[in-house]
Parts: C-alpha cells; structure tokens; sequence
C-alpha cells in the first residue's frame, strides 16, 4: 500500500522478534525449547479469560491472565510429570493441548459477544495492526506497538539484571541452589516472561509464529557464537533480520511466482526467513556449519595424503632405493589414503610447495620437504617404539596405530615421545629413529 | 570397627558433635517413598580427607544432595561446623557430578569458574574485577589458565573436570562436597587433582569426596564412609577399611533391605 504501512508492519514484526529472542535465548540454552511451544499455547485460556473480564485488547487484564494460565500450566506438566510418573515431553503435550484447546473453546464460544476471533489468535493481524493507531506527538502509531515496547523493555531489563542468576540456573541449577539462586523461582520467572511475550506477540504474528521466533533465531545464533551474551544479541539481530526480509518477501514474491500483486501472510513469511536464516548458518557457520566441517575434513585429507608422500620419498632415498617418477606414482596410487583420483592433485601440491620435485625422470625431496618428512618418520619411528614398549602391543599392529598418530604428532608430542622413549635410537624393526 | 557402628537396640546420642566439619543425624531419604538412604549417622572431623565409598545406587550421591538441601528428606538433621546448612552456605563447596550439566552450553571455562563466587555476590550483584580475577587464580591452580576462554565444549574430559575444581577451589570454602571428581580422568590428571584435595587439607580445609577406585582410596584418603543404603562403617582408614567392613559394603547381605525397600515404595497409603 504504502511506504508508511509497510514500514509499520516491518517495525511490528522486528520488535515482536526483538521480543521474543531474549526468552527465547534462554529457553534454547536451557534445551527447553519446547516449553516455549508449550506456553505459546497454553497462555490462550488466559488471553480469552482476560479478554472478556475487561472486554478490550488493552488492558493490562490480558496479560495477567496469560501470566497466570502460562505459570499454571507449567506447575501442571510437572505435576502430571511427577504423579502421572509421564515423561516431561508427554507431560508438555497433555497440558498443554488442554489449555489450548480450552482457550479456543471460550474464544469462539464469545465470539459473538466479543472482538477476539480465533483466526487473530493462531495467525495474528500484523497486516490489520497498523490501522488501528494513536496519536503521539503528531505520528500516528498502531497501539499494538505499546505492548511490544513495554514487554522488550521487560525482557531485556529483567535478563540485563538477573543475567548471573538466570545463567547459573541455566548451566548448574543444582549448584546454583546449592547457592542459594532457588532454580526453581528463577525457572518460574523465566516462565512468566515467556507468558507475557506470547500475549505481547500473538496480536502481531499469531501464537504458532510466536514460536518459531522464540526458538529460531535463539538455535540460530548458537551457530554463530560461543558466549551467551552474544547468543541474546544476535538473536535479537537474527530476530530482526527475519522480520524485515520477511515482510519484503510476503509482498514481493508471491507476486513473482503467481504474477499479480497477491500478497501472503507477512507473519508466516517472517518464520520462513527465520528457518531460511538457521539453515544459512548451519550450512556457512565458520565453526559449526557443515560446509566449515567439509572443508575442515579435504584440508586435513590432503595434508595427511601430501605427509604420506613425504614420507615415503624420505623412506625410499633412505634405503637408497630408486625413486623412480613411474614407481613411486605406481606405488601411491595403490595406497589407500591417496589412490588414483586424488594422485595428481596431491603430487602437484608437493611440487608448488617446493617440497620436492622431479629431475632427470626421479623424484627428489628438497631441503624443506626432507626436513618435515625427517621429522613425520621421526614421529612413526618413536610411536612405534612407544607402543612396542609401553603399550605392549604387538609389531605387527605397530605399523598401523604409528601411521595413524604420526599426522597428529605436533613438536610438543614429539619431544614427550622422545623423553618417554628415552635414549633409544632405533625403533623395534631396527630402522634408526632420525 | 569403630565407635560409629552401633550395638542394636542402643540409643543414639541426640547431640551433633559441635566441632565436625560435617555431622548427620538419623538422616533418611526416599525417592517416591523407596528409601535410599537409611538412618544415616555420621560425623566427618574438621580438617580431614575423607572418601564416601560403595557399590552402585548405595545413596553416595544422595547422600551429598540432601546434605546440601536438594534433595527432600523424610527424616534426619545435618550440621556443618555445628550450623544448619543455611548458616554455613558459603563455607561449603559443592562439585557436582560431570555429567549433570550440559558442555555445550555458550559459556567459557573462565564463565564456569566464576560462577563460583555468585554465592558470596549473592543476588543482584554482578561479577566484577575481583571476581574474575580470583577465577583466574582458581584456573592457574588446575593448570588451565591458557584455557580461560575456550568454551567449555572444547574441553577434554579431564580439563572439565578440574574447571569443576576451580569453580570449588574459588569458593574459598571450609568444607568441600565432591561428587566422583575422578570420574573418567586420565592418570595424570588424577594425580593433579589429588594434589589439590591433599594442599586444600594442609591449608585447613575438610573434604568429603564420592570416590569409586578402591585400588586408590587408602592411597588418597585418610577418612573413610562405607555406604550401602546405610553407614556400614566410618572412621580412619586403616580400622574402617577393614575386609570385613569391604564386605558388608558389597556383599549381597543387603538384599531384604532392598526387598523391603521397594515394598515400601509400592505400598498404597499415604506416607
């Protein structure tokens, strides 16, 4: 419609995902994610409860409502936990579809007498929040802006405040009990903010979006990071990220695919991004994502193929045997880390890297190459002799175990090795440890 | 045996020994009503090394928690130093089990450690300089300092334990609760560990540590607590390790106690 309208539906979606990333965070690192799920839903009987007490959106009612039902029916899937002797993922389950489904019963039940359809509840009305506004200052902004704001100040106060509390009874509640930090009471606190983030929310972007903001960003962002601080302000970012991208991509692309200005539900694009974005970082994480790990995998591949090599020139120029160019590839392609495929490759590397070359037909270590393959044969040689004598086992397992170890034998290792062999210098086939 | 095995019929002294480091009192605790724990009486001396051995699903690590609160108790009384355990909270440390938390949680070795000094903060107070300064020191101790902050999952096993260490070591407490911090660690790192336990005992200190190598108890401690469900035996080592104390711990004379303890857990009335 306009550049006014869409800006407000953008600057909705990012505060309810701003909103919903810090409790979010929490409930991620404490592997309760699904209780966010849980009290998304649970909260509805509340909202419902609330509403009708004091008939308007507004007031403060709502969230009370939502507070008690969420506290409620996580006291309750404890209890169903503990006496019905259910496992806690069951528990969540039974409870919480009660409350939900209670919640939607008094909802259409009043849907005559009342302004609270059951479609606003589950999908939200993001597209209808920025017409209904107030004045402030001369701007026209949508009410539901109110809640949002007062509800992330709320969230982000009570963990900047209570951070040490909250993170210790996260990591060691038994511990931090033990300390006198009752997990219990801060889990509860965690449960209220949790509650009266879904009622913040669910006007904006439904309850069942509500929870792929609470936990999306928050899985997100563990990819990204190694410290919780950073953990909750990345996924207030990723938060915002998937709410903006979100909102263009509900109004662009259907337009796209069917032609046409159709639109599409922002809220449910806005969840999209947000899977979109974890799926990016698992895949381009720098430390965890598959394709880091990839890598990681070739480049050690092709170092332990190129040590092989090394080691076998500085075998065959020890025992000056011919290192005949047709010999020696015939001899590696056999070998089964290296094989024929990766033979060039790995054969290339070494020359580039001037760690040996080939003259008059033979292959030749340089002074570089030597000195690492010296040190690769030194590293086998003393773990072969170690493991004859320490570990007893026997030489003909020798062989395999050193080649393994002698590709993770940094100097350290080696010089332990070395102390531990003591003064031998040859290893149990009698070759001279170099 | 010694003083702490009692003849039958006998009553007990209600009176805690005021100058134990640790002493519990007719101590019972129930999981759903099946009893782990049996009238347990004992009392730790003040400045001594003490180990808690016996067979799986004894009550070792119950015994621990419900000291510490976190556990409910169906009967008993513990003292430390004299005090109830609210009274002495930040003269103890508590050393979990490894396995109780989670190591793939966002924080770093020097996070972890520090979390021992929120006690003293107590609420509100946030970790400052001093605080991370005496995590530091704690790290230096346990050798890790250069690990400091690496997040704690990329930590070997033996490196996790003896952050655990640190996190107690900077509670710079009187009384020490260790729950089998030799779980799983490599020989060297054993030894390290053993070092400190023995340095924070020359400095005062009293530790009463889960412990499952009997190979090594009598090497490491100087105290010992046989536990089956109930207090087989406790006292010094070397008149409380006795064979026949060893067997009574592990020997299969324990299975009416156990026949009726899972009788207990399914009778109908209420407790």
């Amino acid at each position: 419609m306009t550049l006014e309208y869409d800006g407000w539906i953008m600057v909705i979606g990012v505060l309810a995902a701003a909103c919903c990333a810090v409790p979010g965070s929490w409930l991620v690192v404490r592997g309760m994610g699904m209780m966010g799920d849980a009290i998304s839903h649970a909260v509805l009987p509340g909202i419902a409860i609330g509403f009708l007490v004091s008939g308007s959106r507004s007031g403060g009612w709502m969230f009370v409502g939502a507070a008690v039902s969420g506290i409620l029916a996580a006291v309750l899937t404890q209890l169903v936990h503990r006496w019905g002797r259910v496992e806690r993922g069951a528990a969540m389950g039974l409870v919480f579809t009660a409350f939900f489904s209670l919640g939607l019963l008094l909802i259409v039940q009043t849907a005559d007498s009342v302004d609270l359809d059951a479609n606003c509840v589950l999908y939200g009305a993001i597209e209808l929040a920025p017409l209904d506004t107030f004045a402030l200052g001369g701007l026209e902004v949508p009410r539901i802006v109110v809640p949002l704001v007062i509800v992330l100040a709320l969230n982000v106060l009570a963990s900047a405040i209570f951070y040490k509390e909250i993170l210790a009874t996260s990591f060691d509640p038994e511990l931090a009990t033990a300390q006198g930090f009752a997990a219990k009471w801060v889990h509860y606190g965690l449960m209220v903010l949790t509650a009266a983030t879904c009622v913040a929310c669910f006007e904006a972007v439904g309850s069942i979006i509500t929870v792929a903001l609470l936990v999306a960003p928050a899985a997100t962002a563990l990819l990204l990071t190694r410290s919780m601080k950073w953990v909750i302000v990345w996924s207030i970012v990723l938060g915002a990220i998937a709410a903006v991208s979100g909102h263009l991509a509900a109004i662009t692309v259907p337009g796209w695919i069917v032609g046409g200005g159709l639109d599409t539900s922002s809220a449910g694009m806005m969840a999209v991004a947000a899977s979109v974005l974890f799926l990016s970082a698992a895949i381009v994480s720098p430390g965890r994502g598959v394709l880091a790990r990839r890598w990681r995998a070739r480049r050690d591949g092709q170092r332990i193929a190129i040590e092989d090599v090394l080691g076998l020139l500085f075998r065959l120029e020890e025992r000056a045997l011919s290192t005949d160019q047709d010999a020696v590839e015939n001899m590696l392609r056999s070998d089964v880390r290296i094989g024929p495929k990766r033979l060039s490759g790995v054969l290339g590397r070494i020359r580039r890297g001037l760690l040996a070359r080939v003259e008059e037909g033979k292959w030749a270590l340089t002074e570089a190459g030597r000195s690492e393959a010296r040190g690769l044969v030194r590293a086998h040689r003393l773990w072969e002799t170690y493991l004859a004598g320490r570990a007893n086992i026997p030489s003909s397992h020798l062989h395999s175990a050193a080649e393994r170890l002698e590709h993770v034998s940094d100097p350290g290792i080696a010089k332990d090795l070395a102390a531990a062999v003591g003064d031998q210098d040859e290893d149990p086939h009698g070759r001279p440890i170099p | 045996m010694e003083a702490s095995t009692r003849p039958e019929g006998i009553a007990r002294g209600e009176e805690h020994d005021p100058t134990a480091a640790l002493s519990i009192h007719d101590l019972t605790v129930a999981y759903d009503r099946r009893p782990v724990l049996w009238d347990v009486d004992l009392d730790v001396p003040a400045g001594c090394l003490s180990a808690i051995v016996g067979p799986n699903g004894a009550g070792k690590s119950t015994l621990i928690k419900a000291c510490l609160d976190l556990l409910p108790r169906v009967s008993g009384d513990v003292r430390m130093f004299g005090l109830p355990w609210r009274q002495v909270r930040n003269r103890v440390a508590y050393v979990p089990q490894r396995e109780t938390v989670d190591w793939d949680f966002p924080v770093s070795a020097l996070d972890v450690v520090a979390m021992g000094t929120y006690g003293r903060l107590g609420w509100l107070r946030p970790v400052g300089k001093k605080q991370k300064r005496a995590a530091m020191e704690a790290l230096e101790r346990v050798d890790l300092v250069e690990y400091a902050h690496r997040q704690i999952s990329q930590l070997s096993g033996g490196q996790q334990q003896r952050v655990f260490l640190a996190r107690a070591l900077v509670q710079d407490a009187d009384l020490y609760l260790m729950d089998e911090p030799f779980a799983s660690v490599d020989a060297a790192t054993e030894r390290a560990i053993v070092e400190v336990l023995q340095t924070l005992r020359a400095e005062g200190s009293t530790l009463v540590v889960v412990h499952h190598d009997l190979q090594t108890v009598a090497e490491y401690f100087e105290h010992v607590i046989l536990l089956n469900m109930r207090v087989v035996a406790s006292g010094p080592m070397d008149s409380t390790l006795t064979a026949d104390n060893l067997r009574d711990t592990y020997g299969g004379r324990l299975t009416l106690l156990e026949k009726a303890a899972t009788a207990l857990g399914q009778l109908a009335q209420p407790k």
